[in-house]
């Protein structure tokens, strides 16, 4: 697949120079996206790429369509109609376990994590690790921690700990290292920083960088421009069911990038497909 | 067990609140870290001290009362003999409230397949273990049809297994038409529950059990020390094994004391023994607990929640069924009248127990304790001579009891450190 086949929205301001490493095809790639709840288009023709080794910040008002995106991607509510590539391949997600299936991971707003299980059984839900006698813990047990380590997550007291004892942070960190253990390609983060403290949002920020330098495709979802601009390379703008603006992090501002949720200004006009 | 961690949360959670007490509260802090240590000593799987300590008080209160014959052998023998079929109905039960829902048809289903059992051995002619197998079948049946209810076309599971209950009765009454009580007559059923194992069994097998446990946690405990990781100290193995032995020991003596262990108290072992490894050593139970505790996370985690439910609902209706035939052995015949507080009894049991309403807390192991004192109850009423209406009475505010602590318990875990 060459970028010609690939219909990249226009960017507000040219930049023939940036992102040569962004070159040829994307690790995950979607073209013509629609999705409509009865009545109600929540995606018109949408397209959206993402690289490997990158940071994607997926911005838009409420309503604007990056969550049902998301849920598109994830197989949790597969889309009407489009095309979804990963690593140029063509695949069908019609449900959790597709997404997984082609090293999509997904971490979700509300968490989805179980309270009542412990940190362990939380990271291994749905692929649990068995030997002939049963759940193999010791070798979760010691995955888990090598995961966390390795993600630098250190404020764990006990691995054994149900989640529900858990700090927000950390609650959030288990929902991004359990991505790590079924070694994705994608990994998409819906509000990671949402309800968190400053020192909690710096940790998580720090893992989304962790999960980059892994080389991962990695899809930020944020109402917070402040975390956008600390962590991503790119941002993509959604307003009311459409992808309007497309914005190279090191050569835009906040103010761009608002006039291009809200609709105010050169934003739209400039970089309506 | 570190497998087990729903329902862990107790240890923690008490000291913190304890801790965070003021000075003057010194004294209840340490009583706070004592309960702490204890339970962590018990582990999730036993660590049910409260009710236990209620179980006792319920026992020396009708020792004194019923002028000492409550905790006689012979009396104790009985007591098992009654709460046979509130355990194994209460295990179903257990399966079903682990995953948040509820199943009201469970007597219904026992006395149903009971009775089918019965039909089929004293009408059609078909030996015992045929009769039997057919019944524990119908009971899986029955419960994969409440399951599909309940999981593919997303009805409540209160109105399904209530509408399950009503329709069962009924079919109950047609199936035994035209008799209201059909005496069994097969000798192979009818003994079934008062068959004493030879002591070589009944002592034998509990103590192999004992030892394949205690050998068990001393392996793990080596593959965790290998492995690097934390593991528990040489005492509190040995304590752990010591009150699993201790247990078994004492009531092998009591059982040894009368006529020997009932065949029915070794198929509730092993029944619970089956249930406790599915629930914490496969993936199958550990997605219980998830689906319990969050359904939709579990659903994304790539849980297949629908099959897991009507399996859930089919081993529940099957472990009732199994209920209703050893009911229907010990009763040497089968009833057209459901056994109305057998339901609450069961569901009783596993609340007392330990198993909460609300989903993904609990172990199978709360329907030993939980049915003891649901029969201690019984029996010890039925030993001071009180009527039916005092029993129902103790037994209500008994479940509202256990159902509060449930309630409070949530509501500490909600409002935890979040």
């Amino acid at each position: 697949m060459t970028e010609g086949s690939v219909p990249v929205p226009a960017q507000p301001s040219p930049n023939p120079g940036a992102k040569p490493t962004r070159a040829g095809e994307p690790v995950l790639r979607m073209t013509g996206i629609s999705k409509a709840f009865g009545a109600v288009q929540a995606l018109q023709n949408v397209d959206f790429e993402v690289y490997a080794g990158e940071v994607v910040g997926l911005v838009g008002d409420n309503g604007a369509g990056k969550s049902t995106l998301v849920k598109a991607i994830s197989g949790v509510n597969p889309p009407d109609t489009g095309e979804i590539f990963v690593g140029g391949r063509r695949v069908t997600i019609s449900q959790p376990q597709d997404a997984t299936r082609w090293g999509i991971e997904t971490v979700y707003q509300d968490l989805a994590l179980s309270d009542n299980l412990d940190v362990v059984a939380n990271m291994y839900l749905g692929r649990e690790d068995i030997t002939p006698l049963g759940l193999d813990e010791t070798k979760m047990e010691v995955e888990t921690l090598r995961v966390l380590k390795q993600l630098d997550v250190k404020t764990l007291k006990s691995v054994r700990t149900p989640v529900a004892q858990l700090s927000g942070g950390q609650r959030q960190s288990i929902a991004v290292a359990r991505t790590i253990l079924r070694n994705p390609r994608v990994v998409l983060l819906d509000e990671p920083t949402a309800a968190l403290g400053v020192a909690q949002t710096k940790q998580v920020l720090n893992l989304i960088r962790a999960l980059r330098e892994q080389g991962l495709g990695v899809v930020v979802i944020s109402h917070n421009l402040a975390d956008i601009f600390e962590v991503v390379d790119r941002v993509i703008v959604m307003r009311l069911g459409r992808r309007v603006a497309t914005f190279d992090i090191h050569e835009t501002t906040p103010e761009q990038v608002v006039g291009a949720i809200t609709g105010a200004e050169f934003g739209a006009a400039a970089a309506e497909q | 067990m570190t497998t087990n961690t729903a329902g862990s949360s107790e240890p923690d959670a008490i000291s913190a609140e304890s801790s965070s007490a003021s000075g003057a509260a010194t004294a209840s802090a340490n009583v706070g870290g004592l309960i702490s240590r204890v339970r962590g000593l018990l582990g999730s799987d036993l660590g049910q001290l409260p009710v236990f300590i209620g179980l006792v008080l319920i026992a020396i209160y009708f020792q004194i009362a019923g002028g000492g014959f409550f905790l006689t052998p012979q009396n104790l023998t009985n007591l098992v003999q009654q709460i046979i079929t509130i355990a194994i109905v209460a295990l179903g039960a257990v399966l079903v409230l682990l995953i948040g829902e509820i199943d009201l048809s469970l007597a219904a289903v026992a006395s149903l397949c009971g009775a089918f059992m019965g039909v089929l051995s004293a009408r059609q002619g078909w030996p015992a273990w045929a009769a039997i197998l057919a019944a524990i079948v119908a009971g899986l049946l029955i419960g994969a049809i409440n399951g599909f209810f309940i999981s593919v076309l997303r009805m409540p599971s209160f109105i399904v297994t209530l509408a399950a209950l009503i329709f069962y009765q009924g079919l109950l009454l047609l199936v035994l038409y035209p008799q209201t009580t059909l005496p069994i007559r097969d000798d192979a059923i009818n003994r079934i529950a008062v068959t004493y194992m030879p002591e070589y069994l009944g002592i034998g097998i509990p103590i192999a059990l004992v030892v394949i446990y205690a050998l068990s946690l001393v392996i793990s405990r080596a593959a965790r020390q290998r492995a690097g990781l934390p593991v528990m100290t040489v005492g509190q193995l040995a304590f752990r094994i010591g009150l699993v032995a201790a247990i078994v020991v004492a009531v092998l003596v009591f059982f040894d004391n009368y006529l020997g262990v009932p065949l029915v108290a070794l198929i509730l072992l092993g029944l619970l023994i089956i249930f406790w490894l599915i629930t914490t050593r496969t993936r199958f139970g550990r997605h219980v607990y998830a689906v319990g505790g969050n359904t939709e996370a579990a659903r994304r985690a790539g849980i297949r929640v629908v099959g897991l439910r009507i399996m859930i609902f089919s081993l529940a209706a099957m472990l009732a069924a199994i209920g209703g035939i050893l009911l229907a052995s010990r009763q040497v015949s089968a009833a057209s009248a459901v056994d109305q507080t057998l339901l609450l009894s069961a569901i009783a049991a596993a609340v007392i127990g330990g198993v909460s309403l609300f989903g993904g807390r609990g172990s199978v192991w709360a329907v030993v304790l939980g049915s003891l004192v649901v029969g201690s109850l019984e029996n010890g009423l039925d030993l001071i001579g009180q009527s039916t209406a005092v029993k129902n009475m103790v037994e209500g505010v008994v479940l509202l009891l256990a159902v509060l602590v449930d309630a409070l318990t949530r509501r500490r875990n909600a409002t935890g450190l979040r």
